[in-house]
């Protein structure tokens, strides 16, 4: 919980983010979503001992990150805070698996351990792309990309319902906690009875909020649908960025260049 | 739990975006049937309580660690099962892309395993058969503590057949089932008790909105059978979609590409893939040890510069032994292309500057 709390002011910076000018910023929100997913799947589809032939793509956060303008310490905070499940899970791979893969000088490295550096390269390549997406492109435009891409209309609407008032409930849940805290010490108020009457509370002005809302929607027209007004119009950057990346993704997915790269220098080396 | 992007295959993640996708839009169109447009609102506010009640944390009794509200069926008994898919997976989409709590293309898996169990097995064949209409507060105990444990149990389950079908981690079977089913079953008992206080207080404070929740278009009696024969075609399809997948030892991308140009293109990368996987099993068959390797490649190995020559002089051909210049070749080309991915990010940055 105090990861919620602690990263909540990430979710305003996000916005900040997304409010700055930059080409990538103003790429169309579609494009950019369907690069992204293009380079997850490339990078995800590599078999689980490699590494070498990932670590090209590397390229493509740097790049977007500085076209972007986005600061990088923030991506790694980022990082940092979604690494738990796959190190968990990762962390296995040196223990069952120990068939020796790579020789540096004298020191053998096991299967494990190389397919374990992977998953976490994977981890953090796509991660890192999908908050580049997320922080150059904005909630409400990534939202109507989803709308015109054919995701069902209610779910838009749910997404853009739920993002809206999520920070209102959020100060709300806070303000409750905090009241809590000051009433409570020594760890006792921390009862599960408490906080389920707690949460009722909240659920409960929750409830008497939504009437609210829907009430107010209702004065002004609400007919069920919720329109979009802004319109989104793919130029010839847009195109030149998708056919540029589908091109390098798919090249240094299917030609891996690294490690025919350091074949052909060691070639060149004198002996 | 959260599947991560780096643990699944794109394999795994596309026939669960595929699943998810289509419940997702089956909910959507069940919604707009449904011609009630009171409940819009109420799902936005109450996905948003979902992510203001996992600030509110509480001690488990008996353990130093603290718990949360999870969400999946507490929205069911509030919403029906339909708006509360839309609303939970909404809930995971924006944990997705803001928290990176699990990531895009485990998008799929994450709404399958945290929404679709609770709100479609769950709740309509647990809770709402065993609490009922008018449910007593006792009954209401335990429909919530079986439902909520049953839905995590499912999810847990889900999670550890993603991951094995995958194949990124080495994580036996057996073994992660193991850690992950009393792990969950921890949490549903506590996230059960959870479930079952609020709504008692809710029933308590306003019997009327349980009330009308329940006479929501929830689940509809005459349609309960065909909603669980859908279910079980969903899970047999899938399944069998996934094993007949992992039986067939190629991964995603070379796949589509077998099955879209009807041979294996591009054969430079999958022999490599083949090779290696080839190379792992003789190894593991022939070598269960490394300790039993010649002395005469131990010596060679302490010499870089005699492997570069091996390695120039054709010795990758002999794919099955994985020599040592192979190993720092491949080494070389991975420094080398992190050098140009840093030079080039260094030259867009001067570029930039310059402007």
């Amino acid at each position: 919980m105090a990861r919620i709390d602690s990263s909540l002011p990430d979710l305003s910076d996000l916005d900040g983010l997304a409010c700055r000018d930059s080409p990538i910023h103003r790429l169309d929100p579609r494009i950019k979503l369907l690069t992204t997913l293009l380079f997850i799947v490339c990078v995800v589809s590599f078999d689980k001992h490699q590494l070498s032939a990932l670590l090209p793509f590397a390229a493509y956060p740097v790049v977007l990150l500085i076209l972007a303008r986005l600061p990088p310490a923030w991506i790694l905070r980022k990082l940092l805070l979604a690494v738990p499940f796959a190190l968990c899970v990762g962390i296995f791979n040196p223990l069952f698996d120990r068939t020796t893969l790579l020789h540096i000088g004298s020191l053998e490295i096991s299967g494990g351990w190389v397919s374990f550096a992977s998953i976490m390269l994977r981890f953090a390549l796509t991660v890192s792309a999908a908050l580049i997406l997320v922080a150059s492109t904005g909630f409400d435009a990534l939202c109507l990309a989803l709308a015109r891409l054919g995701v069902p209309r209610p779910f838009v609407v749910q997404l853009l319902l739920l993002y809206r008032y999520l920070f209102v409930l959020v100060d709300e849940a806070l303000r409750l906690s905090r009241a809590r805290a000051q009433r409570s010490f020594a760890g006792r108020g921390m009862e599960l009875t408490v906080v389920a009457s707690l949460l009722a509370q909240l659920l409960l002005r929750t409830l008497d909020r939504a009437q609210r809302i829907y009430l107010a929607m209702q004065c002004r027209g609400f007919d069920g649908e919720v329109r979009l007004l802004r319109r989104l119009r793919i130029g010839a950057s847009d195109v030149l960025f998708l056919t540029g990346w589908t091109a390098i993704l798919l090249a240094l997915r299917f030609l891996a260049p690294a490690p025919t790269l350091g074949q052909a220098i060691g070639r060149l080396l004198p002996s | 739990m959260h599947m991560a992007d780096a643990l699944i295959s794109p394999l795994v993640g596309g026939v669960m975006w595929a699943a998810t996708a289509a419940i997702t839009a089956y909910s959507a169109r069940k919604l707009d049937a449904g011609g009630d447009d009171r409940v819009v609102p109420l799902m936005g506010v109450l996905g948003a309580f979902i992510f203001a009640a996992q600030m509110i944390n509480f001690s488990i009794p008996g353990t130093g660690s603290s718990g949360h509200l999870g969400g999946g069926m507490i929205l069911s008994i509030l919403l029906g099962p339909y708006a509360a898919f839309l609303t939970m997976a909404s809930v995971l989409t924006v944990q997705a892309l803001f928290f990176a709590d699990g990531g895009l293309l485990a998008l799929g898996c994450n709404i399958f395993n945290l929404a679709f169990f609770p709100c479609f097995v769950a709740y309509p064949l647990l809770y709402r058969t065993i609490a009922g209409a008018h449910a007593s507060e006792k009954r209401i105990l335990v429909a919530s503590l079986v439902a909520v444990i049953a839905g995590l149990q499912l999810g847990a389950l889900a999670v550890v057949l993603q991951t094995f079908f995958s194949g990124v981690s080495e994580l036996p079977f057996a073994t992660f089932l193991l850690l992950m089913l009393p792990i969950h079953l921890a949490i549903g008992i506590v996230e059960g008790l959870l479930t079952a206080a609020i709504v008692t207080v809710v029933g308590r404070a306003r019997p009327e909105v349980l009330a009308s929740a329940a006479a929501l278009p929830a689940t509809p009696r005459p349609g309960r059978g065909r909603l669980l024969a859908q279910l079980l075609l969903l899970t047999a399809v899938t399944g069998g979609l996934l094993s007949w997948f992992a039986s067939t030892r190629m991964d995603g991308l070379e796949w589509a590409i077998f099955h879209s140009s009807g041979k294996e293109a591009l054969p430079a990368p999958a022999t490599d893939a083949h090779a290696l996987a080839a190379t792992l099993q003789e190894r593991t068959a022939l070598l269960p040890d490394y300790a039993f390797r010649p002395a005469a490649e131990e010596g060679d190995a302490a010499e870089p510069a005699a492997e570069v020559a091996a390695a120039g002089s054709g010795k990758e051909k002999e794919w099955p032994d994985v020599s040592a210049g192979t190993s720092f070749a491949g080494l070389l080309g991975a420094t080398l292309s992190m050098l140009l991915a840093g030079l080039l990010g260094f030259a867009l940055l001067r570029l930039r500057q310059r402007r």
